[in-house]
């Protein structure tokens, strides 16, 4: 293991390139491209011995992963934003045939009107593509992301295309001080990628079919079996994790501060260590406060997000996100999760960081102390309720 | 050797499918992995042959075969060839068939990245002139006054108002190792295409013309005769392009009848002599051109 300084970016590409993936579909896309810069070095360099494809499109992107792994390689690609929408026809398209690619998303506002900063209205558009989506903290997990990954996707159980969701400059490019695990404990943690789900010479195979009225619901229904499955595997692939890197992961959530806490705040993302500040800072006053950060939108921590805030007063959830004409996404996937527990507390929601905007530590405390009148709502953070 | 119909492989790769009888697409499909053999891994988008081809539990591929997106056959032509290639496997042919829809509207973008990289790739192109899949509706292969369900034939527009795209040239102006022309009136020509194109390393691109008879308004059992036509009254040709040359493979002696080969078809069947003297005028230039540039 070796201490470096880099961006997310970077870290991500020092965790593919440890992965080792057979093939590398690029197209690049602010805030992305430093990922793909960084593994064409990689493979110039020889420390990274991947086909690297430069594909004229996102669409291509995933195309030609998808058609990668169809022969059994493992593949990666990264996008962003227009990026991800542009590849949207291919994204249930990889999570549909199961064919356990690893993307990194750079989260990114969608136009219209043009923005290249981060919130995450690109992504958790995308939640119904059927993949797992992960979202960062730090450099440092976004690195172990990569690998990790790799682990949970290429699980039989499992056979789903993983997305590694890092906030736009925020994680993209800024710099961390990142432990780099050495080839020998990479190869130790993620076993080669073998399939049955693939066109070999030995054994033809016809795939990525029609299937019918007849048949098509059972194939939707081991897809969804299959992502589910996902939530055991992140647990045993963080054991594993943790015994050959000593780094420990929490699986779908993060709590920190929530067994006692009243109220708690719901988020995802970068945003999460400037809430864990606030709830330091207004647990010295006495106030109990908490944060749950959620680390997988999907597969969704239903029970993990009940069983976190069923003793709280009241929660709110804070997201880069708004569902025109409705809400935003997490703060539906929450309500549900606790409508599902019989949970019957108020719950707000705070859309904020669109674009890229900052939210303050006083936005955050401003939540806190809001959420304590018992009232349920719906707010633009800075301009107000909707 | 080059293969003919009496070497030709009698192993058949794709067979119990649901297309059409007299559909021009499967015959060329049929052929092309005849030639290219059992380690032909083929990538078919959205589109006739795929449809007819990919229906659980009805898979009629006896070699390896996949659906790729309608805009995706050339990028994961790319992703299997480079998947292949970087687990140390060579023994094979990533060939892609798409129509002329998935090829010359949707697909032209990923097919260009495609040469431009020169993958170890072959795409062919089976060209029925309109997206019959859907039901028959233009695309941009569809030639000048065809009848099509979006180009219909009134007393104010006779069909299709623009001419065929010249994805040949288009294809070879990237500079592309091998393109050719064929139809499925001339199989031997065809066969010896598929062939050649196996034998060349990078990006590998064959335009067959491939008559459909629910969409042109022929009898199943003419396509063949009406894909000689075609070539016979000079509305296509048998060309190739190598090492930045083009020569042509068939030089009729003289063109057969255009009208005839034009009026026997349903969607030709409007055309005025005036709409007929359009269609003649641009042979004779496109005609004046190849023997101008082709070998």
């Amino acid at each position: 293991m070796a201490k470096q300084f880099l961006s997310g970016d970077e870290a991500f590409a020092y965790g593919i390139r440890l992965a080792r993936p057979h093939v590398i579909s690029a197209y690049p896309i602010t805030p992305q491209t430093i990922v793909v810069e960084k593994l064409s070095e990689f493979v110039e360099d020889g420390s990274l011995k991947s086909e690297f494809i430069h594909v004229e499109s996102e669409h291509s992107a995933l195309s030609c992963a998808i058609g990668a792994s169809s022969v059994g390689a493992r593949a990666f690609t990264a996008t962003s934003s227009q990026g991800l929408l542009y590849m949207a026809e291919c994204l249930p398209y990889a999570a549909g045939g199961r064919f356990p690619i690893v993307m990194m998303n750079a989260n990114r506002s969608t136009a219209l009107p043009w923005n290249i900063y981060g919130d995450q209205r690109d992504s958790l558009s995308q939640l119904d593509s059927g993949w797992i989506q992960a979202y960062a903290e730090n450099a440092q997990e976004a690195l172990d992301l990569a690998l990790l990954g790799y682990y949970i996707a290429e699980n039989k159980a499992v056979s789903t295309p993983f997305m590694a969701n890092l906030d736009g400059f925020v994680l993209t490019h800024t710099y961390e001080v990142v432990d780099v695990p050495s080839q020998e404990q990479a190869d130790e943690f993620l076993p080669l990628f073998e399939t049955e789900n693939k066109m070999s010479l030995e054994k033809p195979k016809n795939l990525a079919f029609s299937a019918g009225p007849d048949t098509n619901s059972i194939f939707k229904y081991k897809e969804h079996i299959g992502i589910l499955n996902a939530k055991s595997v992140i647990a045993e692939a963080e054991g594993k994790f943790e015994a050959i890197f000593g780094r420990k992961y929490t699986g779908l959530t993060e709590n920190y501060q929530t067994e006692d806490a009243d109220y708690i705040l719901i988020t995802l993302g970068s945003i999460s260590g400037l809430v864990r500040e606030i709830v330091d800072k207004l647990r010295k006053n006495g106030e109990k406060v908490g944060l749950l950060k959620i680390r997988y939108m999907r597969p969704f921590p239903n029970e993990e997000i009940a069983q976190a805030v069923k003793n709280a007063k009241a929660v709110a959830v804070l997201e880069k996100d708004i569902s025109f004409g409705n809400e935003g996404a997490v703060y539906t996937n929450v309500n549900s999760a606790l409508q599902k527990a019989e949970i019957n507390i108020p719950s707000s929601n705070y859309i904020g960081g669109l674009g890229g905007k900052n939210i303050s530590p006083q936005e955050i405390e401003d939540i806190f102390a809001e959420i304590k009148s018992g009232i349920s709502d719906i707010k633009f953070l800075g301009i107000g309720g909707v | 050797m080059a293969v003919t119909a009496k070497t030709l492989n009698e192993t058949e790769f794709f067979y119990g499918h649901k297309a059409c009888a007299g559909c021009g697409g499967s015959l060329a499909v049929r052929i092309a992995l005849k030639v290219l053999g059992e380690n032909a891994i083929a990538v078919l988008p959205a589109g006739c042959m795929s449809a007819v081809g990919f229906n659980f539990p009805q898979l009629c591929f006896g070699n390896n075969a996949i659906i790729s997106t309608f805009a995706g056959t050339a990028s994961m032509l790319t992703g299997v060839q480079a998947g292949l290639k970087a687990q140390g496997i060579t023994d094979f042919q990533a060939v892609g068939f798409a129509g002329d829809g998935g090829t010359a509207d949707i697909g032209i973008q990923a097919l260009s990245g495609a040469i431009d990289r020169n993958d170890d790739i072959l795409y062919i192109c089976y060209d029925n002139e309109a997206y019959m899949n859907t039901g028959i509706q233009k695309s941009s292969l569809t030639p000048f006054g065809a009848k099509t369900t979006t180009t219909p034939a009134g007393k104010n527009i006779h069909g299709n108002i623009r001419p065929k795209k010249n994805m040949f040239e288009i294809v070879a102006a990237h500079g592309i190792p091998y393109a050719a022309t064929a139809s499925v009136g001339y199989l031997n020509d065809f066969m010896k295409k598929v062939e050649k194109a196996k034998s060349i390393k990078g990006t590998k691109y064959i335009h067959i013309l491939a008559p459909c008879p629910t969409g042109w308004g022929i009898k199943t059992d003419e396509t063949v005769e009406i894909a000689k036509e075609v070539v016979d009254c000079g509305l296509w040709y048998l060309a190739e392009y190598e090492n930045g040359n083009f020569t042509l493979n068939h030089k009729p002696n003289e063109f057969s009848d255009i009208e005839k080969y034009l009026k026997k078809q349903a969607r030709f069947k409007h055309l005025t002599d005036g709409d007929i003297e359009i269609i003649r005028k641009s042979r004779d230039e496109k005609w004046e051109y190849i023997n101008k540039n082709f070998k």
